[in-house]
């Protein structure tokens, strides 16, 4: 009985865990799908048009850059003012989804 | 009940029963063997379309029904006015959603029932869905011009509102302009289309009169008290690169069209031009109309930016152009493609039998060219606010471009080559 319980709880939590990733995950899809139209679907941008390919690149970088543009330290035409419209939580999601992808 | 639907269950069943289920995410597989009708193959609606079957991991059944065989993209379409690009360029089959497994059925919808959720086609055709999502893009008020009303006098007057042949032919009528001629555009009032789209216009074809016809005029004919979208830059631009050969008027509505003679009658005034381009009012695309969908001002639909669903037809997902914008939200192919996806990550989480993301947020990038090498933009990002239960542009972020620049205008190709194959590849 005691073992059945116990494992029962173990499911709840498991399941738990397992939705929130799961909708963490939803969340950083469809936040780097805002990106797609200048970076390509899920960061593979098309090879022809010179973009920076975001796909597998590594998070803690990107996230530097991200970072750099909000400051201002790197100034650029565009991404300084776009990335400002996302929050920190926001754009490590964004960064963790890019470096996933193959 | 019709054959689709009928299939539909079948299938369901049938899936059921082996007992294999595919599973999405540990979704139901009644619920992902749904099927999503998408109605207009623009930006928004094909990559509503194409982001269905990714994100579902082709579980869930898509069918998209666009009235022409090709995209032909209005992004870029004025530097073929300038003679800068050939609409080959910016023409694409639908081959690439065909390869994801969208079915692509090139007809027109002409009837719609929302209570036996099935639309009627052109061709006799009749297809159920589960879900539908309508991306109609803009119809013209032609009846705000009683000159336009027949045929041949838009063949005369055109729009080149949407890239097409009418581009083609306005290029044509460009090139014949005598040098000395007068090219006239009037802009709408907004709402329309693409904000900066027809100061755009004006620029590039200002930079191809410079270069081949040097006494030529152009003449911008603006329904608004001053211009919509980047202001400052387009006229610093027109001051700097095109003195005398762009005249700006403001508040200048049109009122008709005299077609034979290419003149633009206004209230107080008739302008005649040797080439005449009306870009006519807007409102949503015939589609709205005829699902009775809530319009706002009886133009634009009214929709729930959580889900992209019509206010009026739970249900019904309506993209792109055809919405009534939120605030500061212009009618863009970047921002029609971003609530294609929104819609499409909302029909999963509906199918699923889940509430779709309280706080979606959407970006926008315009570039527009000045001349053939330079170009400026002007972005924004856009958040639900559940208070105003409408989308609101972020306090500090977005913005214009600081001058016009070189660098710009590559990046704003890499742009149309990024955001036509997150569209249609
Ligand atoms: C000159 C110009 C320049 C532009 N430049 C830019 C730019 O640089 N960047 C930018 O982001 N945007 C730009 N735009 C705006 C952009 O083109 C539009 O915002 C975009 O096309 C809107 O997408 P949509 O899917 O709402 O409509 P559309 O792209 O117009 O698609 C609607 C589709 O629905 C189909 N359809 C309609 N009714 C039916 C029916 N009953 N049955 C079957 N099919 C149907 C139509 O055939 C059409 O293909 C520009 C526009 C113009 C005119």
């Amino acid at each position: 009985m005691k073992r059945l319980h116990f494992s029962l709880v173990a499911l709840a939590c498991l399941t738990t865990a397992w939705s929130v990733a799961a909708q963490d995950d939803t969340l950083a899809r469809n936040l780097v799908a805002t990106c797609a139209n200048c970076h390509g679907t899920d960061g593979h941008a098309v090879k022809a048009s010179g973009m920076e390919a975001l796909a597998g690149a590594d998070a803690a970088k990107t996230l530097q850059k991200l970072h750099e543009f909000k400051s201002g330290v790197r100034p650029t035409t565009v991404m300084q003012q776009i990335v400002k419209g996302y929050t920190d939580e926001e754009l490590a999601l964004i960064v963790g989804y890019l470096a996933r992808q193959k | 009940m019709d054959d689709r639907r009928r299939s539909f269950i079948r299938r369901a069943g049938a899936a059921a029963l082996a007992g294999a289920l595919p599973t999405y995410a540990g979704r139901s597989s009644a619920a992902t063997r749904a099927h999503v009708l998408v109605v207009g193959g623009g930006f928004g609606g094909a990559t509503a379309a194409r982001y269905l079957r990714l994100w579902s991991e082709g579980l869930v059944e898509v069918t998209l029904v666009e009235a022409n065989r090709e995209f032909v993209s209005c992004p870029l379409s004025n530097l073929v006015l300038a003679g800068e690009r050939e609409l080959a360029d910016l023409s694409f089959a639908y081959d690439g959603l065909r390869r994801r497994g969208v079915r692509v059925v090139h007809d027109t919808v002409i009837a719609l029932d929302p209570v036996k959720r099935a639309v009627g086609l052109l061709g006799g055709e009749r297809i159920g869905y589960d879900r539908l999502l309508l991306a109609p893009g803009v119809d013209f008020a032609y009846e705000d011009l009683p000159g336009l009303q027949a045929a041949p006098a838009r063949e005369h007057v055109l729009h080149a509102w949407k890239a097409g042949p009418q581009t083609l032919s306005l290029r044509r009528q460009l090139a014949a302009m005598p040098d000395g001629g007068v090219f006239a555009i009037t802009v709408p009032l907004a709402p329309y289309r693409c904000p900066p789209g027809p100061y755009e216009r004006a620029s590039v074809v200002a930079a191809y009169l410079k270069a081949h016809k040097p006494r030529a005029k152009i003449l911008v004919l603006d329904a608004n008290a001053e211009i919509v979208s980047k202001k400052g830059l387009f006229g610093k631009a027109w001051a700097e690169l095109y003195p005398n050969l762009i005249e700006y008027r403001p508040n200048c509505e049109l009122r008709d069209v005299h077609a034979a003679t290419r003149t633009a009658i206004l209230d107080f005034e008739q302008v005649r031009a040797d080439v005449l381009n009306v870009i006519p009012n807007q409102r949503a695309g015939e589609l709205a109309r005829l699902a009775e969908l809530r319009l706002v001002n009886q133009r634009w639909v009214d929709v729930d930016w959580r889900s992209m669903e019509s206010t009026s037809h739970p249900g019904i997902h309506v993209v792109g152009d055809a919405t009534f914008a939120a605030p500061a939200m212009p009618k863009s192919g970047h921002l029609a493609n971003q609530q294609g996806k929104l819609a499409a990550a909302a029909i999963l989480e509906l199918l699923a039998g889940r509430s779709p993301s309280p706080t979606p947020v959407l970006t926008n990038t315009c570039y527009s060219f000045l001349d053939a090498r330079n170009a400026v933009h002007v972005a924004s990002v856009h958040r639900y606010d559940a208070g105003q239960k409408t989308m609101l542009p972020v306090a500090g972020a977005g913005g214009l471009s600081v001058a016009r620049n070189e660098f710009e205008a590559k990046i704003a190709a890499a742009w149309a080559l990024n955001i036509w194959a997150d569209t249609l590849a």
